[in-house]
Formats: structure tokens, sequence, C-alpha cells
């Protein structure tokens, strides 16, 4: 039986209580894995293992969280942001995520915004499908 | 010099747990100042010691060729003391690996009696380079980890010398 969106909202709110160790409270949809919720890359691969043992799926870390890749790569980077090449492979990596309000200004060091709680809810519904 | 905070394997399952033991000892400078007159092994170095427990047993995993660096304590909780004259017993499993890391889940007993819980993660450093440059020796596995573990009956192969 298919999990509905509340149901992985439930559980990866568990997974960044237990990776991260904040509050329930604090795990909202909208907030900011990196700037609300204190995650660092190490904790990334954290979340990542613990949420391929929740859903019982495997994660390749880049589909989930593809912007280290792209900030590697010289193509998609330009004086401190994100290139139209960039821009549009992020586009293609990260097709449930809206990326319009970080395509106005695509700083690289706001990029992390992009990973909020209800990126990872969308991204096990389309892996779930 | 490298500290080692585990005498001995008593089980190695290669990719999936290892037993060690360490004896606590009063040989042990440390304990005479922690505390003066109430000597106990100091967490951090429960700590330390599961970290080369879950570690190696990482390291094992990919036959000793990734540098296996402790990333995450993701999880330390402590429920009694462990004194001199005490043998403790470092359970570590590996929870996940991936070619970037792995986590581990970790018990220390004392007996019966549960001493800690310890989760931990580790970086595979070659795989999470984000530019910076490591030295090319694997100065994580020195021979002193091989020691302890062909002292314990288990292969290991023959690892370089700890650079200072």
């Amino acid at each position: 039986m298919a999990m509905t969106k509340d149901e992985i909202l439930k559980e990866i709110q568990n997974v960044l209580i237990d990776a991260l160790g904040v509050d329930d409270d604090e795990v909202t949809p909208e907030a900011k894995l990196m700037a609300d919720l204190g995650a660092e890359s190490i904790d990334f691969l954290d979340i990542v293992f613990r949420m391929e043992k929740a859903f019982g799926i495997k994660i390749p870390r880049e589909e989930l969280f593809p912007a280290e890749a792209l900030l590697n790569t010289a193509d998609f980077v330009s004086a401190g942001k994100l290139t139209q090449k960039g821009l549009d492979e992020l586009k293609k990596r990260m097709p449930h995520t809206d990326i319009s309000k970080f395509a106005a200004d695509p700083n690289v060091n706001k990029i992390g915004d992009l990973f909020t709680v209800q990126v990872l809810v969308d991204f096990v519904a389309a892996k779930l499908k | 010099m490298r500290w080692i905070w585990i005498d001995k394997f008593v089980e190695f399952n290669s990719g999936k747990n290892a037993i060690a033991i360490k004896n606590v000892t009063m040989a042990e400078e440390h304990l005479h100042d922690n505390f003066p007159g109430f000597p106990i092994m100091p967490e951090c170095l429960m700590i330390e010691a599961m970290a080369q427990t879950a570690g190696i047993l990482v390291g094992q995993a990919r036959g000793f060729k990734e540098k296996v660096i402790l990333a995450k304590i993701s999880k330390a909780a402590f429920f009694n003391y462990v004194r001199p004259g005490d043998t403790i017993k470092l359970y570590a499993d590996i929870a996940s690996i991936a070619p970037e890391a792995a986590s581990t889940t970790g018990k220390i007993m004392r007996g019966d009696e549960m001493i800690a819980e310890v989760d931990l993660m580790f970086s595979h450093i070659d795989q999470n380079l984000a530019g910076k440059q490591f030295p090319k020796e694997n100065f994580v596995f020195t021979d002193l980890f091989g020691v302890v573990l062909r002292a314990s009956g288990i292969d290991a192969p023959a690892f370089g010398s700890a650079s200072r």
C-alpha cells in the first residue's frame, strides 16, 4: 500500500529528529535542513542512510542532494553563482523542486536553502511510486 | 605514538559486526587524575575505544583501502562508571556502508550491565574531498592496529608505520 504524504512526512520527521538532534516542532515542511535545522555535510549522508532504512529504498546521495556534485563542476559555476548551464542541470536533477526563487539569485552559498523537509518528502513520494 | 583503547577483538564478522575488549587498569596514568581518589575511565576515551572498534570494522570491510575518519558522534549515552579492574566489551555493528561513508551502532557492556550506547559515522575521506588533498599513505590504519588484529587471530595486511 502506498504511503500518503502525511505518513512520509511523519517518517522524515523521525529521521531528522534522530540525525540532527532537533525537536519535532522544528521539523516543519518548510524548514531548511542547513539554515534552520543545522545540518552539515556529514549529516546529509546520515539522513540518506536513515531514509534508506526507514523507507526500504536505495538512495544514491547525489540523487537526493545533487548540489555538491554541481558545485564541483567548473562549467556550472562562475563568480560564485550557478551559470545558466548549472541551473538547467539543477532543474533536471531536482525535478520536484521549484528552483525559481533560487534562480533569481543563484548564489552558490544559498543553494543549501533549496533543501527543505518538503523536498525530502516529495523525493520519497516519487521514489515509492 | 598512537593510543589504542582496545586490547583485543573477540569476535569479528567482516562487514557486519565486531566485539572488542578493553581491560581498564590503574597503570593507565590518566586515571590517577580522572579523578583524584575516584578513578574512572573518561567517557571520551570510551567513545574513542568504540571509534577504534567500529572504525577497524568499517576499514576492514573495504580492505583497509579507505581512510576511515570519525565524522560524527550520532549518539553517546552513558549509564554507569567504568573503574580500574573492569573489563568492558565493545559491540559494534555496521548499520549502513556506502562508497563515501559508513554508520555504526554500538554498545559498551560490563558483564550484563549496559555501560554506554555509542552510535558513530565515519567518512571515507578520499571520497569526500571537496577540493582538499590528503596524503597518499593511509595514515589511519597504522601497524599498531595491525598488531591488535593479528594478536586477535584476525588477518591484517602489513600497514605502514605511523609517521610520528
